[in-house]
């Protein structure tokens, strides 16, 4: 039935009547996506592939030489490069399980009949609908030592959550939980609601604990859309640059996209930018491909 | 069909007409700075050239941590939104050598501006490379890091009195950075939410490492050899690792979270009752003799940046030069312009603004010298001020600093001696890479 809507053009309608064929109409509506695609993504990334292997600076008059694979032996060899990927590689493991179980858990207290159920998801879900950026700035001023509500509410006198070297990537992780654990939530409601009832209520006949009910019954079920959620915010994660940027400028918190940064627009290594790039491109890919073949196994069971 | 025919005709010629228009009014100027007080003074100057001339100045603005991106991105795009800039005193190695400046050299030798700046801003603002005749930009800003701190606390008898017992000196304006030391751990009393010292800390652009640059300046040291590119043994000297242990020091009496502080946060210290002294360029004083800024303007007082163990007085550089940018269609005008910003009388009338004139004569007028309690510091450090390298790899050698020092300075990592040592071999590595040194 859907294919027939796609190949088959109604006689009757408008588009038919000025004799369009239906493969008109396709190229139509495929063309310019396919030539957006080309001109925005596909061209400017086998351009900075060609890039990558030269000396090339955006700010330099200077021609560009070829300097073969120069630039990616030098970042690997890099440790100030290395210590940015381990950050990054910290934040997203941080930030990831912390919205994972923040976001979870509270799908699992919302998947019950409550009053205002609709209200209270709906307002759960604003954080995620903000700017990064203002996000970052009033986070700011939340964890402000002087005058910051945090520290206030809390009790921790001047504590300092910004500038304290060892605790500044950990409040940059704690404002990605609050901003996107409703997005874990909303795609974990969404799976606890398709678990068929009467697997709980056969469970509960045969007096099985709430425990096992959760880990045989509902863990299995939703894991699938979970995985989703989860490669989606590994891949956010990996590539945060507003919010560590906004919030603090400590070593400690330079996620490798902010290196990226700084190289390509305030150094203007314009080639050697580009091979960073690129070696992220590829890490995230090989992560992705890790997550997305376990997702089709989880699928199998 | 017809109709779609007709509309497009219409949209044609309403794009034809717009574009007329704008050839028509050409005589228009768009000057890029960042955003802060002396580019609204700067707007204000521009207006009295349109009065006179008829050619529209508009000054355009951008935040500081975006200003370079910002015109780098335009510049190496060979863009014409901007005819001229107001740029960072160590962008001018790169600009010039890339092409994206106009060389100013006759207009410079023709104006015999080499005389009428203050040969400190001709330096560093103008010429590249050094001692070569060759001029890029004319001095707009003048501008430094100067000091200032709360008179009511160093006034206060009470104060006075116990620093005397403690230090066994009496309690003033610090003459050294011991003193300058002194009096930070004298008033560093976290339990009354008072603090000793409000520094430059923020690594994201050039702040902290000019932080760092008073302390070394101070102490008798350099940077390295500008000339030669020599930075083994000058950058890692004895009086560096002094003078970075200095300021480490000084991190320590500041006020919490001082992490990521650089001009907004360093006047808040002095408005907000944080801090008893606080560093900050010139250029952001005149808030604070402002009483709808600062309720302390009354109490607050300045001084030059202190000299080191050894005597030597100086000071980091700010400030900017205006440049003519190649890719300008308005080459000619914006010439024209500058022609009337060089003028004693403009010159003159940017000071009263707020702006910080570069012209000797004003600079040196007891009428300058005594606008403001700030004026006369102003002065006397715009001729002992030092700079940044300013070759067109600057930015990898500032973010190269940044790594090595901030660590240290708020982290507590490794000693000064390791910080200094390894920053030598980041940068030689950078020299090498550019074929400076072999």
């Amino acid at each position: 039935m859907a294919t027939a809507v796609m190949t088959t053009l109604d006689p009757k309608s408008r588009s038919a009547a000025r004799g369009m064929s239906d493969l008109t109409i396709r190229n139509l509506f495929i063309i310019p996506t396919i030539v957006f695609l080309i001109v925005f993504n596909i061209f400017p990334l086998l351009y900075s592939l060609g890039y990558s292997f030269t000396d090339f600076r955006a700010s330099s008059a200077a021609p560009a030489t070829f300097v073969g694979l120069q630039n990616y032996r030098e970042l690997l060899n890099d440790p100030f490069i290395w210590s940015n990927f381990a950050i990054t590689a910290k934040y997203v493991i941080v930030s990831v399980v912390g919205q994972v179980i923040v976001g979870f858990g509270v799908a699992l207290l919302l998947n019950r009949d409550i009053p205002l159920k609709g209200l209270l998801t709906t307002l759960l879900l604003l954080p995620m609908m903000l700017s990064m950026a203002v996000v970052g700035l009033f986070w700011k001023l939340l964890y402000d030592p002087s005058f910051g509500i945090i520290n206030y509410t809390l009790g921790l006198g001047s504590f300092e959550w910004l500038s304290n070297p060892d605790m500044a990537l950990y409040a940059v992780a704690i404002t990605d939980i609050w901003m996107w654990s409703p997005f874990v939530m909303l795609l974990s409601l969404a799976g606890l609601s398709a678990v068929p009832k009467h697997l709980y209520e056969a469970a509960a006949i045969d007096r099985a604990g709430s425990f096992y009910t959760f880990f045989r019954i509902t863990l299995p079920l939703v894991a699938p859309i979970l995985m989703i959620a989860i490669i989606f915010r590994t891949m956010e994660a990996f590539k945060t640059f507003d919010l560590a940027y906004i919030l603090t400028s400590q070593p400690t918190t330079e996620v490798i996209s902010i290196r990226l940064y700084k190289m390509a627009f305030q150094e203007w290594q314009t080639g050697r930018s580009c091979a960073l790039a690129y070696i992220v491109l590829i890490m995230i890919l090989a992560i992705t491909n890790i997550y997305v073949k376990y997702l089709n196994k989880v699928k199998e069971r | 069909m017809r109709k779609t025919m007709t509309s497009m005709l219409a949209g044609i010629g309403l794009l034809l007409a717009c574009g007329t228009s704008v050839y028509a009014q050409d005589k228009e100027l768009t000057i890029f700075w960042a955003e802060w007080d002396p580019a609204n003074y700067l707007q204000e100057l521009v207006n009295l050239y349109e009065a006179e001339s008829g050619v529209k100045v508009t000054v355009e603005t951008t935040p500081w941590p975006d200003f370079q991106t910002k015109a780098f991105t335009e510049f190496n795009a060979k863009g014409s939104a901007y005819d001229m800039v107001v740029g960072d005193s160590q962008w001018i190695g790169a600009a010039s050598e890339a092409g994206h400046y106009v060389d100013l050299t006759d207009f410079f030798n023709k104006h015999n501006l080499k005389e009428v700046m203050a040969p400190a801003t001709v330096k560093y603002y103008a010429e590249y490379p050094s001692n070569s005749g060759k001029y890029w930009s004319i001095p707009a800003e003048g501008d430094a890091v100067g000091w200032s701190y709360r008179k009511d606390w160093f006034e206060d008898p009470k104060e006075m009195e116990a620093f005397k017992a403690k230090y066994g000196y009496d309690l003033g304006v610090p003459k050294d950075w011991k003193q300058l030391r002194d009096i930070a751990e004298f008033f560093h009393r976290p339990d009354e939410k008072r603090y000793g010292v409000a520094i430059y800390t923020d690594n994201s652009y050039d702040a902290l490492v000019m932080g760092v640059e008073n302390a070394i300046f101070s102490f008798g040291g350099e940077l390295g050899d500008y000339s030669t590119y020599k930075v083994d043994g000058i950058i890692n000297s004895e009086q560096n690792v002094k003078a970075l242990e200095a300021y480490k020091e000084l991190y320590s009496f500041t006020p919490p979270g001082w992490a990521k502080s650089f001009f907004i946060e360093d006047n808040q210290a002095i408005t907000e009752n944080l801090a008893a002294m606080s560093m900050n360029y010139f250029a952001f004083f005149p808030a604070l003799i402002n009483e709808a800024s600062n309720p302390n303007a009354k109490v607050t007082g300045f001084f030059a940046n202190p000299p080191g163990p050894n005597g030597d007085q100086f000071a980091a550089l700010g400030g900017q030069g205006i440049s003519v940018i190649s890719y300008s269609q308005n080459q000619e005008e914006a010439m024209k312009f500058l022609e009337w910003f060089i003028k004693d009388e403009t010159q003159k009338k940017w000071a009263e603004l707020g702006g910080y004139t570069a012209s000797a004569k004003v600079l040196e007028s007891p009428e300058f010298q005594n606008a403001t309690p700030y004026n006369k510091a102003f002065y006397e450090t715009m001729f002992k001020v030092k700079d940044f390298w300013a070759t067109p790899e600057y930015a990898e050698l500032l973010i190269q600093m940044n790594q090595r020092v901030y660590p240290y300075i708020t982290g507590n990592q490794g000693t000064a001696k390791e910080v200094l040592d390894a920053l030598a071999a980041d940068w030689n590595a950078t020299f090498k890479k550019y074929n400076r040194v072999k």
